[in-house]
């Protein structure tokens, strides 16, 4: 570790932090409807949808709308990939995707998952990016950040009936908070080298007289709500690793910005929506100081390299450069996949198969902790609510008081909803991954043997569950099994945990917010950062305590006693 | 009926949604990109006698002692740029190793014993990286040089004079791009 590495982390930070005040600010004004710059057109969506502007919708209502625009726009999805051959922008003539790949590929791209099983310059074609990929990346980010606008309002005010109007929250974030960022960014990866081109692939002469065929597309525009949507979904196979979506250092610190900054801002529009800045910037500092730890332990571990290949004789100074480009380092490389697995990104910009035991263990912890640092953008939100409650619950259960979170009682009801949501997903991993790993398929699609091969389909698991996205890339994802069961995983991680959370908003809505009281345990301050953290890590992690043993820290161990497999 | 209620709203705005993101908003910004910045948004192509010899930001491969080298990439064919991607082989793989080890080798046999530079022996994340360190260059600089029957210092100095500098040696990292450093190197009067 270098003194410059920990300050490209610092910087990486202050940029992020500083910025999620003032658009944490903006995002409420959104919510709230008082930002009205594209009025007219916002106007136009409604009328020629048919949406009723002033209708309010109890939190069933919201969960039926969310569910329905998710399936219908699933459905569409998946006929554009079987399509793509008949479709326009097809210049590579890609044939149309197989029925499990396209089932696979449009639940990915709902849930906000962006896993991808397909190769993206041999199986998709520019026109099923821009139709269909691109689209969801908006969609499904919205309607993330709307559920969690929905969570917000639960405890804005006492005995509310409804959470708000998800057609207007989707319409209204699309248009005032995710489309302007991405153009603004997309022009500046354009600037630096990112392509934006329907041509065909380019035939090269090269320099010393070979023959080149380099892909390209319109990729910057993808690029920019990719990150900012924390979606995911590479326009190339490399990911941000190509050249093309991540041309240089400034365009990866700009998508490792983009990619953390609404998952930061939605605690400090909470902390406006609900009249009490303080408790959106506790939220905030928790999700922070788990990020934080990580980026410093995976640039850790990835700085010391790989003992065999020192032995081996590579230059001990550099650290452990599979699978990472040069343009970036090492730091930048680490902060990036780190900062992509405490969101639900799932980008990368360095390969995570190749890192070494502990640098690929601390992203997939932080997607086992159930993506709170900060989380997808509004998943992580809704999600890292969920465990305010279980912090004010244990809280309150130490000192024999009903707990309370921000005036709102926190009830039998609501935990036993709560904990569904938790322990659910972790069924889904573990299960999966075990059924996976006694099955001659989940076997042979394995790229690396010895404990290594059990993180990959560990983490391949977990990753579709907690809807990030990224992989231990290694692994043969395009598999029946794998194809639907990791398909189904994405689906179940994403609605099996968003409509309890929505219930549990309903719920707390309809009561009556208590003002505060000498004994109400305060959720603002250091104690209450620290326990939540401390629930967090408890609750989310340790059940993948037995897993992560055999899979990274054995690894560890044996990579340092010599053994390799 | 609650479903049906939502069906409208719901389908319309998946329909509009798609219509305006997917398709209206890409050609827009393409034909503004296009036109406003055209060597970007068509790759960054560099051509010498008319001809596209690749692009700035992509690597290529360079396999003769007179070129410098780039990274190992691990694409079935090195540096095909239709596709991309790593090796994916984890720290305890035997291939790997044994891979890692047989480079170590080549390596110290053109370039001399010494310190082998990580990047040099390892594959990169997109198998197109276009860079190497600059301690990299620097241990090719004398077998290029003998190569091009030129004096070690003239190849030496040009891999300072293509260095790229990290910014207040915080953001990114001191490398030199090889195609645009073998494009130099051409361009250097022979001695």
């Amino acid at each position: 570790m270098t003194t410059q590495g920990l300050l490209y982390i610092a910087l990486v930070f202050a940029l992020v932090l500083g910025a999620a005040l003032p658009l944490g600010r903006y995002i409420a004004a959104i919510f709230e409807g008082r930002v009205r710059f594209l009025r007219p057109v916002e106007l136009g969506f409604y009328r020629l949808a048919g949406v009723d502007e002033t209708r309010q919708m109890t939190w069933q209502a919201y969960a039926v709308a969310l569910l329905l625009l998710s399936l219908i726009h699933f459905l569409l999805l998946y006929a554009i990939l079987r399509l793509q051959y008949y479709l326009p922008f097809n210049p590579q003539h890609i044939a149309g995707m197989s029925p499990r790949l396209a089932f696979n590929t449009a639940a990915s791209f709902t849930t906000n998952t962006n896993w991808q099983a397909y190769v993206p310059e041999g199986q998709i074609s520019n026109g099923a990016q821009m139709l269909g990929l691109a689209v969801h990346m908006f969609l499904s980010a919205a309607a993330g950040i709307a559920a969690a606008a929905a969570v917000m309002r639960a405890f804005t005010a006492s005995a509310l009936k409804s959470l708000g109007n998800f057609y207007v929250d989707l319409t209204r974030i699309t248009l005032y908070l995710l489309l302007p960022i991405s153009l603004i960014a997309a022009v500046l990866l354009v600037v630096a080298g990112c392509p934006q081109s329907f041509a065909p692939f380019i035939s090269a002469h090269t320099l010393q007289g070979g023959s080149q065929t380099i892909a390209i597309g319109p990729a910057a525009l993808q690029e920019a709500i990719k990150e900012l949507g924390t979606n995911g979904g590479g326009f190339f196979n490399a990911n941000s690793g190509h050249p093309f979506e991540n041309p240089n250092a400034w365009t990866n610190l700009l998508e490792n910005w983009l990619l953390l900054v609404i998952g930061f801002a939605l605690p400090i529009a909470f902390g406006h929506m609900v009249k009490d800045k303080a408790q959106g910037r506790a939220l905030m500092a928790a999700m922070a100081i788990i990020l934080a730890l990580g980026c410093v332990g995976a640039y850790a571990a990835e700085a010391t390299g790989n003992p065999l290949h020192i032995a081996a004789g590579v230059a001990q100074s550099g650290g452990n450069w599979e699978g990472k480009e040069v343009r970036f380092g090492i730091p930048a490389s680490t902060t990036f996949n780190v900062s992509a697995t405490g969101t639900s990104t799932g980008a990368v910009d360095s390969f995570t198969d190749s890192y070494t035991p502990l640098g690929g263990a601390v992203p997939l912890f932080l997607m086992q902790l159930g993506e709170v640092s900060p989380g997808g953008v509004g998943s992580g939100f809704y999600t890292v609510i969920v465990f305010a409650l279980f912090s004010v619950f244990v809280a309150g259960l130490m000192v024999g008081r009903t707990p309370e979170y921000l005036g709102k009682k926190v009830q039998e009801k609501e935990i036993k909803l709560a904990m569904l949501g938790v322990l659910i997903l972790t069924l889904f991993i573990l299960a999966g991954a075990g059924f996976s790993l006694v099955t001659a398929s989940g076997v042979g699609s394995l790229a690396n043997a010895g404990p290594h091969g059990l993180t990959e389909m560990l983490y391949a698991w977990t990753s579709a569950t907690e809807n990030n996205g990224s992989a231990f890339a290694g692994i043969s994802a395009d598999t029946p099994l794998l194809d639907y069961g990791l398909g189904a995983a994405m689906l179940f991680g994403r609605f099996a945990f968003m409509i309890p959370v929505l219930a549990i908003a309903g719920s707390l809505a309809a009561k009556p917010k208590l003002p505060e009281s000498a004994g109400t345990f305060p959720t603002t301050g250091p104690l209450f950062i620290g326990l939540l953290i401390g629930v967090i890590i408890i609750l989310g992690g340790l059940q993948f305590m037995p897993a992560d043993t055999l899979g990274p820290l054995a690894e560890h161990f044996l990579l340092h006693a010599g053994k390799t497999f | 009926m609650l479903i049906l209620r939502e069906l409208r709203p719901a389908l319309s705005l998946v329909v509009l949604f798609t219509l305006i993101l997917g398709l209206a908003l890409p050609e827009a910004f393409t034909g503004a990109m296009q036109a406003a910045l055209p060597w970007q948004a068509n790759g960054s192509l560099i051509t010498k006698n008319g001809q596209v010899i690749g692009s700035a930001i992509i690597g290529q491969n360079f396999t003769g002692a007179n070129y410098f080298a780039p990274r190992p990439s691990a694409l079935g064919t090195a540096y095909d740029a239709s596709t991309s991607g790593a090796s994916n082989l984890g720290p305890t793989s035997a291939a790997l190793l044994a891979t890692v080890q047989q480079r170590v080798a080549a390596y110290t046999k053109a370039f001399g014993p010494g310190p082998v530079p990580a990047d040099a022996v390892t594959a990169s994340g997109s198998g197109l990286d276009p860079d190497i360190s600059v301690a990299n260059a620097l241990r090719q600089a004398p077998a290029v040089a003998a190569a091009r029957h030129l004096p070690t210092q003239a190849v030496a100095d040009l891999v300072n004079k293509m260095r790229h500098h990290a910014t207040f040696r915080i953001i990114g990292t001191d490398h030199v791009n090889v195609l645009r450093l073998n494009l130099a190197l051409d361009a250097l009067p022979a001695t």
